[in-house]
């Protein structure tokens, strides 16, 4: 139990960390291409945004927890996730204030300057974008609460040292 | 009570199952489903939404407040599993 603590917070092993360093780069590029690709292949944010929180659990399990904090805190996570959400209902938001429907992208070509039928479909890369960025976030939450048992690992120890004391 | 919950729920079990007679069959080319609404995105989701991928513009574009809805599952759900197993301490 206190090696698995000890493994959450800081890990050694130069192999395994390597191989993490060149493979997630690319695993986070394939997400955005999964992403943005979304339109002519499948894919789209719900794929993509779990691609993208799979790179920062590797990073996680291969980095522990001090340097992963570092590219992805808590904090991150929880305002990533929320904005994900803003980015959707924020651009039904705008059709409805350019006059149409609720989530009705064709009123976009208003502001974007494009035809109707590219206004939609910038409309759903955008909403693509919005639910790509709250599934990576939550994700990488769910799974961070999880493996730490909602403690901030090394805290733990403190707490034993003090009521040990 | 828990024989009035197995009366209930068998009660309602046959009650759906009774529904799904009515409806269409698997694969029926002449259900509602299939005749009118497969071909109309088929058709027009080329020229209404510029997307090549059909599926893509029906997710998020013809149902859109549908996937909307979903986000909102994974964010609760993402939130849920803070508020449940979070208790870290303030500074």
């Amino acid at each position: 139990m206190n090696g698995f603590a000890e493994m959450i917070i800081k890990t050694e092993d130069i192999i395994v960390k390597t191989i993490a360093r060149i493979l997630i780069p690319f695993i986070q590029l394939f997400s955005l291409y999964v992403i943005m690709h979304g339109h002519y292949s499948p894919g789209g944010g719900f794929q993509g945004g779990v691609i993208m929180g799979a790179s920062l659990v590797l990073l996680f399990l291969t980095h522990g927890y001090e340097e992963s904090k570092e590219r992805m805190s808590e904090k991150a996570a929880i305002l990533f996730s929320s904005t994900g959400v803003l980015i959707y209902s924020g651009i039904g938001l705008l059709c409805l204030l350019l006059l149409g429907n609720y989530l009705d992208y064709g009123r976009l070509s208003l502001i974007l300057n494009v035809d109707l039928a590219h206004a939609r479909s910038l409309g759903i890369l955008g909403v693509e974008i919005g639910v790509g960025f709250a599934v990576m976030a939550v994700m990488f939450s769910i799974f961070l609460d999880i493996s730490t048992g909602g403690i901030e690992p090394g805290e733990e120890k403190k707490n034993e040292k003090a009521s040990t004391r | 009570m828990k024989i009035l919950g197995l009366i209930v729920t068998m009660v309602t079990g046959a009650l759906l199952m009774y529904g799904t007679a009515d409806m269409p069959d698997w694969g029926d080319p002449n259900s509602p489903a299939n005749s009118r609404i497969s071909p109309r995105y088929i058709e027009k989701t080329e020229i209404e939404t510029a997307t090549p991928n059909i599926v893509t513009s029906i997710l998020a574009d013809y149902r859109g407040y549908d996937t909307l809805g979903e986000t909102t599952v994974i964010f609760t759900a993402g939130v849920s599993c803070i508020l449940l197993l979070r208790r870290r301490r303030k500074g």
